[in-house]
């Protein structure tokens, strides 16, 4: 049957296509020009091999070389099926610059005797897939997890023979001769049937375990499978063809020789197939004989009852299991097998007995043994047939198609679908029962488009009402404040979510610090990732480095985004909030021709806010000094609270010294951070326009001085506090400390700007109350004016 | 014999033009239109004129007076522009003094496209938590626990019911449960998933849609997404549906479009197929409309995501997906 590449129509992807004889490539043919001994080992010999090319030397231990044998040469590189790749060695001494291989080496045969010898015909230097015209393409396909039926060669077929329209051929299944009766022997008791509906046996007695024909291992290795004897080959192999995993028991270490399905006990436990001891549940289903669990149901067999080489009896079990509890019992042990991959999704409960049959007939061929009359099959509540009823017109309607009920139809019966007709419009589907993904009238439209094509389907458009819903203001105020901060000559940075587990000590955060209410994730991917951020800082600092690592030293970066608070109880959802912070390092601009380079500052951040601020209306707000012990992370006298509306939304300050040098900082750096939520709850929704003065202004400078500790803020907002009506604004444009200026003290100037909206000022007038003003400052606060 | 009027005016140009300072160019406006300037003189004269020429003869001196007037004036104020040295010029190849301006993250600014491009065809943008519950997650989208569809994402556990959300899906259920049908949401927001190589990291972005309605079909799924596709990348891309799975859609489909790096021949980026995978989509499963309490013999609908850096990669051709992550501002500056 021709499956091409590009075929993906069917619902199945396939994922790659390789050749799995492409490691024969590097095997070239070669002639034994010449054979030595080895000097210093007596088994070993140098052999010289024409490659065609050139000759090189080869060590080789093998009994069987001669003078002109073609052999396979394995070139370095060359990756074996076992999994070793061959590198250039220097054996005893002696440089082997290939190897030479036997059939089992190269995965083409049981041989292990000696060097595998080719046929004269063949032509020195030539690859050994070439040679031998192997090539067995191999598809991976991509298969979703509601598509068990597809995980086998059979299930696969018959998906591709429906689109191709054609007929599947089942392997023809004919047992041998049997001998007395099963019953006699054996019996199978299911004490829990809602996990087991379905369990079958056949006895197989008489066989030889030993190693499997070349043809058998072959198809297993092709698909991925290590062979282990001929017993266990045939199970996978049928597995492999049907879809129905299968398990072979050694009959006689099986006690009373019978099978009882049940429950663990609690605290019971189990050594499985791999040697590891397991702890079972109540909630895992077991194969027991008639004194303890022989496997884990689905899931693994147990080493008790496992196929040796001595074993002539075996009981073949094919059941069907509860997927729900096979994936329960496989998630509990962490034992993903190929079994269990497919009971968990759901094995066809029709095909216990087809694949058990199909099985015993392999095992009596391939190892030998008489098979016992008749097959177990214990199913008391057979499971029912799905039955759905349909309707074409709604199903034309969900996929927006016109079919008409006889199309539906035929398409639903060439994918072995039972069909019969209701009425004109409805019709009763019954799909097969390895389709254990169609349970309801939208999983048929499902097939009827696949069928039908999706692309096939013509393009419409929803018919919705004009009708829209105010944006939200926090999304809509992100997208501005972003725009305003990248306006500020800041980048925007996003980091992970989640940070080292070690960012709390890092940041310098009291032990309790609400920043230390951390959300754990349980399955980080390393130890940087281990906790939910309650900060923006830490990525910050962490970009910060990484950047200057790779020489980005001048930084302005921001973020928004969530932090998470854990709320202390159990289950419930973290306080999730989201921050703006952003973070400026280095220099305030790179060096240019017309100015030097100066570092910015904590006054550089500060302008930033204010600027970002101002721009999104918010006219009130406070910058005063970060209340001692309030904020571990940034250095003590160097920072602002920036309050709003008596409401704290945030810092602007200078990192701690500590936190850089817990962040391996060379420089320092300068943060700002707030609540989001709150920043916007504060931005006015509407703007209105302040008419243009219509008289002129004058301005008068003052200067003062006053003590050091005096904070600028105060001395502007005395002016301000005196009322005056004239008083339009205050620009501070000068501050000095330093001779002439005593010690302790600094001078500082300022701008006023009088103005009147009803008249063009006098100088007079403006030159009275500035004198005004200046008296009155100069008794309200500690100030003297400068000397002149 | 007294000079004709263009005598005169032919002499006065003549000296302006051999003045070289303002004082000369005043002495000549007073020798030619002062009180007993020339042409003053020669106005005062017309009247011994004969009559019938009088008033052409008139005319022309008046006009002769304004002209030589203005001459003089804009001579002088030639005279009074500051002269420059030619030879004196700045160095115009020097960097200019720019407002360094920042830059939006690739996955903001796409993100904004993304979103922009649904909000024109009606939808709402809504977001969701990023720490959420088993429940809306997984159980609300007909994912049961016990599921191997739960083996398709991998999870990041908080608790045993508490995930970070595995994809943007969360957030319909979460609106369907507070509002009645018409529904047309977009919801971008970040995803995590416990993976991490070349092709993906833990954390990523994705943006979920959803519109519910009566009668809306499959076909209208193909509509919209082929309108947005055509928008992001161009109206020449093809597209091209395949059956896929998703335990909350039925029928689910991915979404190819041919690739845009190398048109469909076949590149790197599209491992040589042509065909881009961009986005997962399909009619929302009834199981969800049941966990909402919607009526699903009245409302279907359709529901698609896709991944921000996916786009973001083949609009920008960025072929590490961890750049967007490490912040480097090489990188950042880009956009």
């Amino acid at each position: 049957m021709k499956v091409s590449l590009s075929w993906l129509m069917a619902g199945l992807e396939v994922e790659a296509v390789s050749d799995r004889y492409d490691y024969l490539n590097r095997v070239v043919i070669g002639r034994l020009v010449k054979i030595d001994p080895h000097p210093n080992a007596d088994k070993l010999k140098l052999c010289r091999v024409d490659i065609g090319d050139r000759i090189i030397t080869v060590v080789c231990g093998a009994p069987n070389v001669k003078y002109d044998m073609l052999v396979p040469c394995a070139m370095p590189g060359t990756c074996f099926p076992k999994g070793t790749i061959l590198e250039k060695s220097i054996i005893r001494g002696e440089a082997s610059e290939g190897m030479i291989c036997s059939e089992i080496e190269l995965g083409l045969g049981a041989n292990s005797d000696g060097i595998m010898e080719l046929g004269p015909n063949h032509s020195v230097g030539c690859p050994l897939n070439k040679a031998l015209g192997l090539s067995d393409p191999v598809f991976e396909i991509d298969l979703t997890p509601n598509r068990p039926d597809c995980l086998s060669i059979i299930g696969t077929a018959r998906e591709i023979a429906a689109f191709q329209k054609k007929k599947v051929t089942y392997p023809e299944i004919c047992l041998p001769e049997s001998f007395d009766d099963i019953s006699d022997y054996t019996s199978i008791t299911i004490m829990d049937p809602e996990l087991c509906p379905r369990y079958a046996a056949s006895l197989v007695f008489d066989i030889t375990v030993g190693r499997s024909p070349f043809w058998l291992q072959d198809r297993l290795v092709s698909v991925g499978l290590k062979p282990i004897n001929n017993i266990v080959d045939i199970t996978n192999f049928v597995m492999m063809e049907s879809g129905q995993p299968l398990h072979a028991f050694d009959f006689d270490r099986l006690a009373e020789h019978r099978i009882v399905v049940r429950t663990a006990g609690e605290g019971e436990s189990f050594v499985t197939l791999d040697g590891k001891e397991r702890r079972l549940d109540p909630e895992m289903l077991m194969i027991c004989d008639g004194e303890k669990p022989v496997a884990l149901a689905g899931v693994m067999g147990g080493l008790n009852s496992e196929i040796e080489n001595s074993t002539t009896k075996i009981l073949l079990e094919s059941a069907y299991f509860d997927p729900v509890c096979i994936r329960k019992t496989s998630k509990k042990t962490g034992l993903n097998t190929d079994a269990s991959h497919r009971f968990e999704r759901g094995v066809d409960p029709k095909g216990t007995i087809t694949a058990l049959h199909r099985a015993t007939q392999l095992i009596a061929e391939i190892g030998g043994g008489k098979l016992i009359k008749g097959t177990i099959d214990e199913y008391p509540n057979p499971l029912p047939d799905r039955v759905i009823d349909i309707s074409g017109t709604a199903l034309n309607r969900r996929l927006g198609i016109d079919l008409g009920i006889n199309d539906i139809e035929n398409h639903l019966k060439s994918i072995e679908f039972q069909v019969h007709k209701i009425d004109n419009d409805r019709l009763r589907v019954i799909p097969p029962s390895c389709r254990v993904d169609i349970t309801r009238f939208e999983d048929i439209t499902e097939e009827i488009a696949r069928l039908f094509g999706y692309n096939n389907i013509k393009t419409t458009f929803p018919l919705i009402p004009a009708e829209a819903r105010h944006p939200s203001k926090k999304i809509e105020s992100r997208d501005r404040i972003k725009c305003l901060m990248t306006g500020l000559g800041f980048n925007e940075a996003i980091n992970y979510s989640f940070i080292n587990h070690l960012s709390c000590d890092r940041l310098n955060l009291e032990p309790d610090d609400k920043k230390r209410q951390v959300v754990n994730v349980l399955n980080p991917l390393s130890e940087d990732q281990s906790i939910m951020r309650t900060s923006l800082i830490p990525g910050l600092l962490e970009t910060m480095k990484y950047n200057i690592s790779v020489q980005n030293r001048n930084l302005k970066l921001f973020e928004i985004g969530n932090v998470f608070f854990n709320t202390g109880q159990k289950d419930s959802l973290p306080d999730e909030i989201e921050m703006i912070a952003g973070l400026w390092t280095g220099k305030r601009e790179d060096a240019v021709w017309f100015s030097k380079e100066i570092d910015c500052d904590f006054y550089d951040i500060k302008g930033v806010v204010e600027e970002l601020l101002g721009n999104l209306g918010i006219v009130n707000s406070d910058f005063t000094h970060m209340p001692t012990a309030s904020c571990f992370y940034t250095k003590p006298g160097f920072t602002a609270q920036v309050i709003i509306k008596d409401e704290p939304i945030g810092l602007v300050g200078e990192l701690h010294p500590k936190v850089l040098t817990n962040y391996d900082l060379k420089q320092t750096a300068f943060i700002f951070e707030f609540n989001f939520d709150k920043l916007i709850s504060h931005t006015p929704d509407t703007k209105s326009v302040s008419p243009i003065p219509k008289f002129p202004a004058t301005s008068r400078d003052i200067t003062l001085i006053v003590d050091k500790d005096i904070e600028a803020n105060k001395i502007l907002q005395s002016v301000m506090d005196l009322n005056e009506e004239l008083v339009e604004n205050l620009h501070l444009f000068d501050v000095f400390e330093g001779d002439p200026i005593p010690a302790g003290r600094k001078s500082i100037s300022f701008r006023i700007t009088y103005r009147s909206s009803s008249e063009t000022l006098e100088d007079k007038r403006v030159n009275n109350l500035h004198k005004s003003i200046s008296d009155r400052l100069l008794r309200k606060i500690d100030a003297t004016l400068p000397s002149v | 014999m007294e000079k004709t009027l263009e005598q005169i005016k032919k002499e006065a140009l003549k000296e302006l033009e051999a003045a070289s300072d303002r004082e000369s160019i005043k002495a000549i406006s007073v020798r030619y239109l002062g009180r007993k300037g020339m042409v003053t003189q020669y106005l005062r004269n017309i009247s011994n004129l004969p009559r019938e020429i009088r008033p052409e003869a008139g005319k022309k001196a008046n006009q002769t007076k304004k002209n030589l007037g203005e001459l003089f004036k804009k001579a002088i104020k030639q005279l009074e522009t500051p002269s420059y040295d030619t030879d004196n010029r700045i160095d115009v190849s020097l960097p200019g003094r720019v407002i360094p301006r920042g830059s939006l993250h690739p996955i903001t600014q796409i993100t904004q496209q993304i979103c922009d491009i649904f909000v024109r065809l009606g939808f709402d943008v809504v977001e969701g938590p990023e720490v959420e519950t088993d429940y809306y997650n997984f159980e609300a989208l007909n994912i049961p626990k016990n599921h191997p569809a739960r083996d398709m994402q991998d999870t990041f556990y908080i608790s045993n019911n508490i995930v970070l959300r595995t994809h943007t899906s969360p957030t319909q259920p979460r609106i369907m449960e507070k509002q009645k049908p018409p529904v047309r949401i977009i919801a971008p927001g970040k995803v995590y998933r416990c993976d991490s190589d070349l092709t993906h990291t833990p954390m990523f972005h994705q943006i979920e849609g959803l519109l519910v309605d009566e009668n809306v079909s499959f076909g209208d799924l193909k509509g919209v997404l082929t309108t947005f596709v055509h928008q992001i990348f161009d109206p020449e891309t093809s597209l091209r549906f395949r059956p896929s799975f998703f335990p909350f859609t039925e029928p689910s489909a991915e979404v190819d479009i041919r690739c845009v790096i190398c048109k469909g021949d076949g590149c790197r980026v599209c491992s040589h197929t042509g065909w881009l995978e961009v986005i997962g989509a399909g009619m929302v499963h009834p199981a969800v409309f049941e966990n909402v309490g919607y009526d699903t013999t009245c409302y279907t609908g359709f529901a698609f995501g896709m991944g921000v850096e996916r786009i973001a990669m083949l609009k920008y051709g960025i072929d590490d997906i961890r750049k967007y992550f490490e912040n480097d501002l090489r990188f950042l500056r880009q956009f």
